[in-house]
């Protein structure tokens, strides 16, 4: 479904991403992991188009979105989630949410019938709320949310634009146990629906998600394959999982 | 919603008033109170509840003035075809300057919107055929047909207000829009805006826009009103004079710019046309320097009250 | 048209555009460094030559009124950036717009509570006189001393800003300022020496063109959005940018002025010419910026990113 081919950026004097060619394939959980400052962040946004590439290409279901704008992406049906909370702080839950779902949803160049007679739209606002855990928090302002919330939030927006493939960027990312393993139901839950491609640091929830698995160190695709085989590589071992992680 | 109602209710009986005690000045003085309200209002409505900081509204409302003012120098005297004139070619205006401007963000746009707009005043003062430096007279107002004399204060006060009230009207219901709740998101996080499918540039623009428009009607009315227009009207102290209307008044309220083009014309009003004894014996020219008032004011209101009086207001009310 | 009266009109532009430059150039380091719009940058400017006309005839030396004057004008700056600025560092940008609009009205309404609405600073006798640079081609020694000063203190903070730790500082917090605090730079005080050396260049500014236009309030309010659009043209944060915008702006607006009349004159007809003419001639410098900003919304030598 989403396609890279020799994906690169350059900073001055800083090579983010090198030609990072990797393939996530309809349906599956694809994580994406590596040490701190691999680029991985980079890359989600040079897929996500807030960053545009130096060289390679984007392929998204079928189309070629290198050049694309990010809110084209979206449209398309490529959402993404935030390493750090980036939500409508003064915004309720609902009103949060019920936005993402406008934006989906037709043109916003409405300027008489106020949204609140739009029945639908909120309609929809609550059962992703349900999906994400947030059901309880409908009329709180977001920034009140505690973080573990906030992260469910962060989530919930992109899947409220109904995303054929979702990037999570870190979302776990702060989070203690409990929390964590509600996030990783949650994405358990969605996954039928939604491909995802995740980035994370928390190895439990990849291993528990993840179909495939890609490895970033530095920039470069190391390697790229089932579980198991990422586990027993050596160089992946050497460079991130270090003995941590029992064979 | 019942206060607003109130407060319209006090505005239709306020020339009743004035005409019955013969005074027909402040009927004159309120309408143009009102006019500068509709110019606040349309700026709240990009800087308030947009968040855009544009430094160069003055040219919209500039634009509006000069060609209602055209119009009528030029013979064309109904208000049926100077207004919509008018209100297009801010809005033309809006557009071009938008475009240009919203590509950039932070401090450049605040520099870029006021450089246009300086642009648009040395545009105007080089336009010898219509006044120039010195600006143009009219020999009257626009003319609205209907039975309805616009030279007459309280027909004229009449209609102002019909424009302020549908501007206000106009700014709630479109910020109860899907419009005005993209609006206000972009404000408040764009990035996050553009990641779930918002075209954001274009819902700025369009704000841009709607703003410009309704800021040139207020400049069709203000040359009416004076039947007289000048470049003044595009400098960018008078952008910043709207700029402090808006903020007084409370940005991102309703009634914010209206309020503040209240206080701030009827302070000046009374600083000029009422002698301050005390002040007087200090400083006897100090309707002269009435600007260090404004000034210490401003500087008072933005490092200690920074949500102005509508926002004072709400306050002490518990709201 | 002349080639005496091209190289004339350049030499104008030169002299313009250096004397922009030094505005210019402390404007973009505190928005830069400081990211803080600060209009009453342009009161700066007027209080140098104020200053500078007071202390001249205190003195009754050029030169002494001048140099006293740079210091004077910091210390104001200084002053100011102690007592209101630095509150408005970490506010919005309305907030920094509204309150140095104010900051603005009240130096204005003082300075004329002090001087009046005006002051005289006139040339110094000794340079009064034309210099024959070529052969027909004579120019005013005041302006040659304006050009030569303009490239003095350009190359005087060439040095500073690359040669020396305080350069390097201010170099550093231009292009990430949270990388510069991260660094534990001591902020506070950069930015107050920031601030007054933008108001030295000022003064200098200020006082320089003083013979040449007229001192009056309000004369800062004019220059200071011409050295809005250099430094929209430059890119924020940049001198190099702010030295090459200031020229810019400086020979096109002299030359569109002195010109472009004459070359629409040559094109269309009189009516036209003589209305067309000098309203683009006005404006040229902010089509430039229109279209900088099109190809390049950052400007041309952004320090950032």
């Amino acid at each position: 479904m989403l396609e890279l081919r020799r994906v690169s950026k350059r900073f001055v004097g800083v090579v983010a991403t090198d030609e990072v060619t990797l393939e996530v394939k309809s349906g599956e959980v694809h994580a994406l992991i590596g040490p701190n400052g691999a680029g991985k962040t980079t890359l989600i946004s040079q897929i996500s188009g807030t960053l545009p590439s130096d060289r390679g290409e984007i392929r998204f279901d079928g189309r070629d979105i290198t050049h694309a704008r990010p809110y084209e992406r979206v449209k398309l049906g490529l959402a993404r989630s935030y390493q750090i909370t980036s939500i409508f702080k003064r915004f309720t839950v609902l009103d949060n949410l019920a936005l993402a779902v406008q934006a989906r949803s037709g043109s916003s160049f409405s300027f008489w019938r106020p949204v609140a007679a739009e029945g639908s739209l909120f309609d929809e606002a609550r059962s992703v709320a349900g999906e994400i855990g947030l059901s309880q928090k409908l009329s709180s302002i977001a920034a009140t949310l505690a973080h573990g919330e906030q992260r469910a939030l962060e989530v919930g927006l992109a899947l409220a634009t109904r995303p054929k493939l979702v990037l999570l960027d870190e979302p776990l990312a702060g989070m203690g146990p409990e929390e964590a393993q509600r996030m990783i139901a949650l994405i358990d839950r969605v996954r039928s629906r939604v491909t995802v491609l995740l980035v994370e640091h928390d190895m439990d929830a990849v291993f528990r998600l993840a179909n495939r698995i890609s490895v970033l160190v530095d920039g470069r695709l190391i390697a790229s394959g089932a579980p198991e085989a990422i586990r027993a590589d050596e160089q992946v071992r050497k460079a991130y999982l270090g003995d941590e992680v029992a064979a | 919603m019942k206060r607003s109602i109130a407060v319209f209710i006090v505005l239709l009986g306020f020339p009743l008033v004035m005409s019955a005690i013969d005074n027909l000045f402040y009927v004159s003085f309120a309408s143009r109170v009102i006019i500068y309200a509709i110019a606040a209002t349309s700026l709240n409505l990009v800087l308030g509840y947009g968040g855009m900081i544009s430094f160069g509204h003055a040219a919209f409302v500039g634009a509006g003035a000069y060609s209602a003012s055209i119009c009528i120098a030029e013979g064309v005297t109904s208000a049926w075809l100077g207004w919509p004139a008018a209100i297009a070619a801010s809005a033309l205006a809006a557009w071009l300057i938008g475009a240009v401007s919203l590509r950039t963000r932070g401090v450049y746009f605040i520099m870029i919107t006021l450089a246009f707009a300086q642009m648009a005043f040395y545009l105007v003062n080089s336009m010898k055929a219509y006044g120039g430096d010195e600006g143009l007279t009219l020999p009257q107002r626009a003319e609205l047909g209907l039975g309805l004399d616009l030279g007459n204060e309280v027909v004229f006060y009449y209609v102002v207000l019909f424009f302020l009230a549908i501007s206000l009207y106009g700014l709630h219901r479109v910020m109860q829009s899907r419009f005005g709740r993209v609006v206000v998101a972009i404000r408040e996080n764009e990035a996050r805006a553009e990641a779930i499918g918002l075209p954001v540039h274009r819902y700025q623009l369009a704000c841009f826009v709607i703003a410009g428009a309704v800021a040139g009607l207020a400049g069709a009315l203000l040359a009416s009103h004076g039947k007289y227009v000048n470049p003044n009207v595009l400098h960018w102290v008078q952008s910043g004079t709207l700029m402090i209307m808006v903020i007084l008044g409370g940005v991102g309220r309703l009634w914010g710019g209206a309020i503040g083009a209240f206080v701030l014309l009827g302070l000046e009003h009374v600083i000029s046309d009422y002698p301050i004894p005390w002040l007087a014996a200090v400083a006897p020219n100090y309707p002269q320097h009435a600007n260090l008032g404004v000034g210490l004011v401003m500087l008072a209101i933005v490092l200690f009250a920074p949500h102005g009086v509508a926002g004072l207001l709400s306050r002490r009310r518990g709201a | 048209m002349s080639w005496i009266l091209i190289l004339e009109q350049s030499l104008n532009g030169l002299q313009f555009g250096l004397m922009l430059f030094l505005l210019a150039a402390g404007l973009t380091l505190v928005f830069g460094i400081m990211d803080m719009i600060n209009l009453a940058h342009g009161s700066l400017y007027m209080l140098g030559a104020f200053i500078a006309s007071t202390l001249v005839q205190a003195t009754g030396s050029f030169v002494a009124g001048v140099l006293l004057a740079i210091p004077a004008t910091a210390a104001v700056g200084i002053l100011l950036e102690v007592s209101v600025l630095r509150t408005l560092y970490a506010r919005d940008h309305l907030s920094q717009v509204l309150a140095t609009f104010a900051l603005i009205l009240i130096i204005n309404e003082l300075t004329r509570l002090a001087w009046g609405s005006d002051a005289a600073l006139p040339m110094p006798q000794a340079l009064s006189g034309p210099v024959e640079l070529l052969p027909g081609l004579r120019y005013p020694a005041y302006r040659l001393v304006i050009i030569a000063v303009g490239i003095l203190v350009a190359l005087l903070l060439f040095i500073l800003v690359t040669k020396t730790r305080v350069g390097m500082l201010v170099r550093a917090g231009a292009s990430n300022r949270e990388m510069a605090l991260a660094m534990g730079v001591d902020i506070k005080t950069l930015f107050t020496l920031v601030f007054g050396a933008g108001a030295a260049l000022c003064a200098v500014a200020g006082a320089m063109l003083a013979p040449l236009f007229a001192v009056q309030v309000g004369m800062g309010e004019n220059i200071l959005i011409l050295a809005f659009v250099v430094i929209v043209i430059g890119g924020i944060g940049s001198i190099r940018g702010a030295l090459v915008g200031a020229v810019l702006v400086g020979i096109v607006d002299t030359i569109g002025r002195a010109f472009l009349p004459i070359l629409f004159g040559i094109f269309f007809q009189p009516r036209v010419a003589s209305a067309a003419g000098p309203a683009i001639a006005s404006v040229m410098i902010y089509l430039l910026m229109a279209v900088v900003l099109f190809f390049r919304p950052q400007g041309l030598f952004p320090a950032r990113g």
